[in-house]
């Protein structure tokens, strides 16, 4: 979660320090020392899980989970087994050929992070600056039947999470990490079969991954007539292959009970309507208001609400210049295209929605053509001037005076007489190679539609 | 008049008027640790910087800044609260040498109010005793009879204030181990209220159960003392967001017409003829000071021993987890992960700590979890119950603290169960929550101390302190051992 | 085989086996050897006994208790506070190096 301090200590909860430096007595489980509730983290979850269609739930207690690991100082972590903060939502997905699907939200809940171990040759040193940074787990109802639904599923989630800013998210970071709980069943067969856990999933793409070799390895050993062993394997991303933890750690037996230090958390309704009254607006109403309010197409509407970022970039840049269709294409196309190439965001990309916009508006305007707006958004970008002034300066505005225009086709038309006559003769096709030699001669500028007509004219 | 007989304020008093300064206090106290702690072993560590700490104090006075109510009296602590600058050890061999790098909300009160720590006192390792003989370094003795244990776990702390090795001490008390020590050392010794105190830099036996609470030779100075530590705390969520008060001003002597119930279950059987006399004199003695006593009944009393000992132990084997020998403590020999772990804690804790995890564990796993634990709460929930109703008709209940005076050192440490019965009469207060005292009511035919409880009900110390102080004006057991008066 | 004697005979329900002590043992990190063991296990079997009277107890429509008072809600606000120094934080470390805590080599 995307707070400023840990979950039960005031050290901070930033990513990247100095090992052991964001450290208090409180979260290196010194003895005598003892856990007080960050109140953000409350505030997040609610919205987290109205997010989700979640029940909150008015009463929820804190839970020990004892076991002994060098990366958990206290020998235990707090999290909430019995009466979590949330229960009982749902997120709904979209599959690239369009099929939605209704994937339920079993539970939220909140717990503490563990430590990190680093390994050196010598043995193993422990960092405990991210003991006691706070958690939200969210565990799905077992409805995903594929890899697709979960790589789709993990990705709106994600979405929605950034909406309601209680995470970056940020895979690389860790601040969103998934475990992939897999099972088979032969047609027709109503229970679950016996699942696998898979951790050490880091990225969509390992979701999906993952989720198909684990697939293919349970079928396999159920055809061969095996059985599958419930237990936890993990992810190798370079070889993507999941492998058996089993042996490698003692038979787990957690002895949960509920936190003498903590007391019990009641949230009132008042708070939780206040979160909701405050709710930002989620990817699936953004996207249905797009189609109805700027007359999208679907597939548009899908790809600038899916992250918050492209949304609002979006909405921005209609203040500048009204033309919904025209923006959106901008920003799929060059937009997209070079923010991916950077790795970063759109609003990093070095182009401002009202830039943006200008741009569209030129060449609404005619002042410009489709060819030169490309070229006038690289110029954007690198010089970070306003498309007008680089317009007039760079004299990127198109030619439409129909006297100056004349002159150019009549020359291309007198040093081509073959083609000409075809073209007289009805090959239309070479309307393109008349085109393209009038804008080399223009330098581009030529108003493709004021050389069409004239073409038509002067070729008779 | 003698250092040793003053009481809180007279000490405070004395040092306003120059009539002795704080450098001259407390090297009293430390010439007399000198004398009589090999033989007494309270004192697990003695402040070095103690003397110089009261010069400092003495020289602001001199310049006449001003300074805190208590500015330049000695106090010691049991080794488990935990303090800057000196080892916090809780008498375990696992944190021999343990420097804490904070402090704790209740020491840092005292020190606020200018109190000057002598020392830290042995206890039971990890508060896990009733005897003081679980001490890894100092098995504390009777100050009345060094044969004899000083009970537990606060044995240290009891023991201290008896011999007349500190004025006042702080203790802990998860199922009577400020009590039951004081009462057998014949001190006063208080529980303060579940929440009253501040649990921060307490370290923990059983978090639902412990609390921090002085032990004193009077009701007067442990009410001075609660009035300082009775502080809500953000720092622990359990701690009662209640006014501190100053206790001192309940203490006015007047009794008449406050009613007093006798549970009849804490006076059958198991009960020493000795103690049954003293404690039965101590009604009696309420009576005439115009106390109404009331005949009541407390059903599950004979269910709190099981139960304490189940959540207690559940909490306690969670609650010692982080004692790994990673990031303090003592560390064995190992080369590898598995024997990290299990030598540095089967090297580092004693035998009764041990047992305490390993039942404490064994009724959490999975199986056990709903036939023990969970079971125990419920049971806690009647224990608790009993005293809601009883409470409705009384304001105050009488009872013995402990079933017998101090036995001698072995004499129990075979048998589990046999130790465990000393709490029997303090545990289910601790299971209730409320607050309770011990308070000297005679001697047994050995000379050996006796005491009796007070207890009251959520957040009623002020109550019972001055039941106590009435009974102290009324009465005369309060006293240091001849052969220690110098 | 010791002969058990008729006490002994007669007390057929042992809670707790060794092999229950070396579970539990494993799980609290605790080593105990065959004397050591056999003392905790008879430890534990009286103390299991002694606690198997509160099932005397009907608690059915009990609510169990796991906080004394009615204390609820305790929060914090969300402000960064000074951490311990890097030094401060080691310096109770059996083993430290390179910032770290220091434990033999983890295989994972």
């Amino acid at each position: 979660m995307a707070t400023n301090t840990k979950i039960f200590c005031n050290c901070s909860n930033q990513f990247g320090s100095d090992p052991n430096t964001n450290v208090c007595p409180v979260c290196l489980g010194m003895p005598g020392v003892l856990p007080v509730m960050n109140e953000k983290i409350i505030e997040f979850t609610v919205k987290a899980g109205l997010a989700l269609n979640c029940e909150i739930r008015e009463r929820s207690i804190f839970a020990r989970k004892n076991y002994f690991y060098p990366d958990l100082p206290k020998a235990y972590q707090i999290t909430q087994f019995e009466l979590p903060i949330c229960e009982n939502g749902y997120v709904d997905i979209e599959l690239e050929d369009g099929t939605e699907k209704r994937i339920g939200v079993t539970r939220i809940h909140i717990e503490e992070d563990a430590g990190k171990l680093v390994h050196e040759s010598d043995g193993s040193g422990v960092d405990l600056n991210r003991a006691g940074t706070p958690l939200m787990e969210i565990v799905s109802e077992p409805d995903i039947r594929s890899a697709e639904e979960a790589k789709a599923y993990v990705q709106k989630l994600r979405s929605i999470m950034k909406y309601v800013e209680v995470s970056d998210c940020n895979m690389e970071e860790g601040s969103m990490r998934c475990d992939v709980n897999l099972s088979l069943r032969p047609f027709g067969q109503d229970e679950f079969g016996t699942r696998a856990e898979i951790k050490n999933v880091n990225s969509f793409k390992s979701v999906e991954r993952a989720a198909k070799y684990e697939e293919k390895r349970q079928a396999k050993l159920l055809d061969e007539g095996g059985t599958v062993v419930q237990e936890t394997r993990l992810f190798n991303a370079d070889t993507g292959v999941t492998a058996s933890m089993r042996g490698k750690e003692d038979a787990h037996d957690y002895r949960y009970f509920p936190d003498p230090d903590l007391v019990p958390l009641v949230i009132e309704e008042s708070f939780i309507n206040n979160i909701r009254e405050n709710m930002p607006e989620l990817p699936d109403a953004r996207m249905k208001r797009f189609i109805s309010e700027y007359a999208l197409p679907k597939y548009d509407a899908n790809v600038l609400t899916a992250e918050k970022s492209y949304a609002e970039f979006f909405e921005t840049a209609l203040k500048t210049h009204n033309n919904p269709k025209g923006i959106s294409n901008l920003i799929m196309s060059e937009l997209m295209r070079h923010a991916n190439e950077k790795q970063c965001g759109i609003d990093e990309a070095g182009i401002s929605p009202e830039n943006l916009a200008e741009i569209v508006k030129l060449l609404d305007a005619g002042t410009i053509s489709g060819n030169i707006s490309k070229k006038l958004f690289e110029e954007v970008i690198s010089s970070g001037k306003k498309p007008s002034e680089i317009v007039e300066e760079k004299g990127m505005a198109q030619n439409s005076d129909a006297g100056e225009l004349e002159a150019i086709v009549q020359q291309i038309i007198d040093t081509n007489p073959d083609e000409t006559e075809r073209f007289r003769a009805g090959d239309k096709k070479l309307q393109g190679f008349f085109m393209g030699q009038i804008m080399r001669a223009s330098k581009g500028k030529a108003n493709p539609g004021v050389v069409s007509q004239l073409l038509n004219k002067l070729i008779k | 008049m003698s250092i040793l007989n003053k009481n809180i304020k007279e000490l405070a008093d004395g040092l306003a008027s120059k009539e002795f300064s704080s450098a001259e206090l407390t090297q009293f106290y430390l010439d007399r640790i000198e004398k009589y702690d090999d033989e007494v072993k309270a004192y697990n560590y003695v402040n070095e910087n103690a003397i110089n700490q009261a010069k400092a104090i003495d020289e602001k006075r001199s310049k006449g800044e001003d300074l805190p109510q208590f500015a330049g009296i000695p106090v010691a602590l049991k080794d488990l609260l935990i303090t800057k600058d000196m080892p916090t050890t809780c008498s375990s061999k696992f944190l021999e040498g343990f420097k804490p790098p904070y402090v704790g909300t209740a020491v840092s009160l005292l020190e606020e109010s200018g109190f000057i720590n002598l020392g830290k006192l042995s206890m039971d390792e990890f508060a896990m005793g009733s005897s003081n003989e679980n001490a890894a370094f100092k098995q504390t003795r009777n100050p009345w009879d060094t044969e004899k244990v000083p009970g537990g776990s606060s044995g240290g702390s009891a023991a201290a204030v008896a011999a007349g090795l500190a004025p006042f001490t702080l203790g802990s008390d998860t199922g009577g181990s400020i009590r039951q020590p004081a009462s057998l050392c014949g001190v006063v010794g208080m529980k303060p209220t579940y929440g009253r105190v501040s649990r921060f830099g307490l370290v923990a036996f059983a978090s639902s159960l412990d609390q921090i609470g002085p032990l004193a030779k009077s009701a007067y100075d442990s009410a001075a003392l609660l009035s300082v530590i009775g502080k809500h705390d953000a720092k622990d969520s359990t701690s009662a967001n209640v006014e501190q008060k100053d206790y001192t001003k309940d203490l006015t002597g007047y009794v008449k017409g406050i009613k007093i119930g006798v549970p009849k279950e804490y006076f059958a059987d198991g009960l020493s003829p000795d103690v049954k006399t003293a404690v039965d004199n101590a009604v009696k003695k309420y009576a005439d000071l115009g106390c109404k006593l009331i005949d009541i009944s407390l059903p599950h009393t004979d269910y709190a021993l099981a139960t304490y000992y189940i959540l207690a132990t559940a909490e306690a084997s969670s609650n010692l987890g982080r004692y790994d020998g990673i990031r303090y403590g003592r560390r064995a020999e190992a080369d590898n992960l598995r024997d990290l772990y299990f030598n540095s804690r089967t090297e580092g804790f004693g035998d009764e700590v041990k047992r305490r995890i390993m039942l404490g564990t064994y009724v959490l796993s999975a199986g056990y979890y709903d036939a023990y634990y969970i079971k125990a709460q419920k049971v806690r929930t009647l224990i608790k119950q009993d005293f809601v109703e009883a409470y409705k008709k009384v304001d105050a209940i009488i009872c013995p603290t402990s079933p017998t005076t101090a036995f001698k050192a072995g004499a129990k440490t075979e048998d589990p169960i046999q130790m465990y019965l000393s709490d029997v009469y303090t545990l289910s207060l601790n299971l209730f929550g409320g607050c309770g005292l011990s308070v000297p009511c005679g001697f047994d035919s050995d000379g050996m101390p006796i005491g009796v409880q007070l207890m009251g009900n959520y957040f009623d110390e002020g109550l019972i302190l001055n039941l106590a102080h009435a009974f102290e004006q009324a009465t005369d057991f309060s006293r240091i051992p001849e052969k220690l008066k110098i | 085989m010791p002969v058990l004697s008729e006490s002994e005979d007669n007390n057929v329900s042992e809670t707790i086996s060794i092999n229950d002590v070396k579970h539990i043992a494993t799980l609290a990190r605790l080593k105990f050897d065959d004397t050591a063991a056999e003392k905790i296990k008879d430890d534990l079997n009286s103390i299991l006994g002694y606690v198997d009277k509160l099932n005397e107890l009907n608690t059915d429509d009990v609510e169990p208790t796991s906080h004394t008072l009615d204390i609820c809600t305790v929060t914090r606000a969300d402000e960064v506070k000074p951490s311990l120094s890097n030094e401060d934080a080691l310096s109770n470390a059996p083993s430290s190096g390179n910032a770290h805590f220091k434990v033999p080599k983890v295989i994972e």
